[in-house]
């Protein structure tokens, strides 16, 4: 059987053909992309471990933690986030996650997450962009709980030291009910 | 569905008393579905704000307890609020949360309605020649009436109007949207959760000021002082709680900011807010800065409306129903409507503070309101009490019974009405 070139395809409906699709697969094996999900890799152990402290230092101090409502916007500023954290905010909310006062912290789940997907979004000479895919496995009192999320990290790198500048945390319900949970994404 | 009334020795009223009601409030199924019936399909039941729905056309998707329906303005500017089911064979017209439109076309056989929810087209009509007349087959529709922007709805075609059934909390309603400072208010965002316990749990919290510094120690220890100060009503006997009649209530806990129109000019601006003040000042007379940022911070109060609304300081809280043992909950946003966009930021700010699932008090809140739920299971015998300050308990003058914001007083008038419409033959 014969099979239609995509141009050919295109020709027979009269359509442009289309652009061969890049995934940045082949810019995966940069070696900043290799440093970058190692560090994404690396804070995703540290949320799982409840390591808030350690957790924050992988932030540069102008960096942006982002956990939108709205699917779309990206115009965080005037609208309403779920999180929407500069360094002070995100200071704040570890303290309040290690201090003992926070009933919602101090009971939260255990939480096993997975990070894949990776595409490279963009690479200059000091940051790089990833986009991936993460599913967060809760437990707690008798009750799984699973989040799916489209992640953006924007690592900068400064010589040896590579730190996070921005994550957005795209979750799948974010327009939905999201439940209350004492842990971080 | 035999009713309980008849079951139970003594009916539902013999559950809740003035000081303390049964358990089974909170964890019997049964109970649940008479609630629906006789509260949520009974009264005037909060949908929507008329900033969500601005122009002809607008609608949103809203709950009335457990059925679906459409919230909308059409082209006379009057809201209709229709259920959310087709009169065919029952699927659902509308599954966009919010949006604008012409009417609604049901996905299954495309009969289509208008905006009122008139039936307006049935494709290949031969079929229901001499059997279906369009105009027998609208799309449910139900009583409506707004006051102050809020949009209320009742399946009772009969109901008293609402303004009866608001009655004193207006003066409330009236005083919270003063926080627009000149500006309408509007709906500026929202969160959603879900938590594993009952509604009336929820309903409670909202004028329990005595959980505040407890479960929300984390947030206390995280804002300025100023903001922390504000909220210390601990020990402030100015901070009170009325009891409104039919179920509502009113949990005062900045008295300094029940009505912000009224200034004695005594009042520092919060320091926290300086590179606002400086940005409005360069436009704005002295006087209208002042107001808009003593409104910065919502009216201070949280005045509960029986069953589903809250008025809370700076937002909307939203409760609906899901089951006996799980409630959705919405923290509505407010803003100021044309009015500073810096302000209205700020206001986002301080609202994705406390607010939402990662927020900085609800995610406390939540937490204590699952263990209600868990504790109530053991020994249903054992009642849940709401007596609080029943010692101190005053009638003043607008004949409210009063007492401090740490007390009950708003649980009472809440399990008197639940009392009240549970017990109704009707
Ligand atoms: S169910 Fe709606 S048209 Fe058939
Ligand atoms: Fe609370």
């Amino acid at each position: 059987m014969k099979t239609e070139t995509v141009e050919e395809v295109a020709a027979i409906d009269n359509r442009p053909a289309l652009q061969p699709f890049d995934l940045g697969l082949g810019r995966l094996s940069d070696p900043l992309v290799g440093r970058a999900i190692e560090l994404i890799w690396r804070e995703a152990q540290l949320l799982d471990d409840k390591d808030y402290e350690a957790w924050q230092t992988l932030y540069t101090e102008d960096g942006k933690y982002v956990i939108p409502v709205d699917p779309d916007t990206e115009d965080f500023e005037s609208s309403l986030n779920m999180v929407y954290d500069d360094a002070r905010m995100r200071h704040m909310r570890v303290t309040r996650l290690v201090q003992g006062y926070s009933m919602s912290a101090v009971a939260a789940a255990r939480t096993s997450r997975t990070i894949s997907r990776f595409t490279v979004e963009g690479i200059t000479e000091d940051t790089v962009t990833l986009r991936s895919a993460q599913v967060l496995v809760g437990f707690k009192r008798d009750r799984f709980q699973m989040l799916g999320a489209d992640l953006t990290h924007r690592i900068r790198f400064t010589g040896d030291d590579a730190r996070i500048e921005l994550k957005l945390i795209r979750l799948v319900n974010s327009d939905s009910a999201v439940n209350a949970s004492g842990f971080l994404l | 569905m035999t009713s309980p009334t008849s079951e139970k020795a003594g009916g539902f009223a013999s559950l809740a008393a003035g000081d303390r009601v049964a358990a089974q409030l909170y964890t019997d199924p049964e109970i649940f579905d008479w609630e629906m019936e006789k509260i949520f399909y009974s009264t005037w039941v909060w949908v929507a704000h008329e900033s969500e729905i601005p122009e002809a056309g607008s609608f949103k998707m809203s709950h009335i307890g457990l059925q679906p329906v459409i919230v909308n303005r059409d082209r006379k500017g009057n809201f209709n609020v229709l259920l959310n089911r087709c009169r065919h064979r029952g699927a659902s017209v509308c599954e966009v949360p919010k949006g604008k439109a012409n009417g609604f076309t049901c996905p299954y056989h495309s009969w289509s309605y208008s905006l009122e929810g008139n039936l307006r087209g049935i494709p290949y009509p031969d079929g229901y020649e001499g059997v279906t007349e369009k105009r027998d087959l609208p799309l449910q529709r139900l009583r409506v009436e707004s006051y102050n922007g809020l949009i209320f709805a009742s399946f009772k075609p009969d109901i008293e109007p609402l303004e009866e059934f608001l009655g004193d909390a207006k003066i409330w309603i009236d005083r919270f949207m003063k926080q627009g400072a000149g500006f309408p208010v509007k709906v500026q965002g929202e969160h959603k959760f879900r938590f594993n316990g009952n509604w009336k749990i929820q309903l409670e919290n909202t004028t329990d000021g005595y959980h505040f510094p407890i479960v929300h120690r984390s947030w206390m220890a995280s804002v300025d002082a100023e903001t922390a100060d504000m909220l210390s009503f601990m020990t402030d006997e100015n901070a009170v709680t009325h009891a409104l009649g039919n179920g509502h209530s009113v949990a005062v806990m900045v008295p300094e900011h029940v009505d912000l129109e009224e200034d004695d000019g005594t009042e520092e601006l919060q320091e926290r807010f300086r590179h606002i003040i400086d940005e409005l000042s360069k436009t704005m007379p002295p006087e209208q800065v002042r107001r808009i940022i003593r409104s910065m911070h919502g009216a201070g109060y949280n005045l509960n409306l029986f069953p589903n609304l809250s008025l809370s300081m700076s937002f909307f809280r939203v409760l609906r129903p899901i089951s006996v043992n799980e409630t959705e909950i919405q923290h509505m946003a407010l803003g100021l409507d044309g009015g500073p966009e810096s302000v209205n930021r700020e206001r986002l700010r301080i609202h994705e503070h406390f607010q939402g699932p990662f927020g900085f008090g609800t995610s406390d809140d939540s937490e204590a309101w699952d263990r209600v739920q868990r504790g109530a299971v053991a020994n249903p015998d054992m009642p849940i009490l709401v007596n609080r300050g029943l010692g101190r308990e005053v009638t003043v003058d607008e004949g409210w019974k009063t007492s401090h914001v740490t007390d009950e007083t708003g649980m009472r008038e809440s399990y008197a009405m639940w009392k009240r419409m549970m017990s109704d033959e009707n």
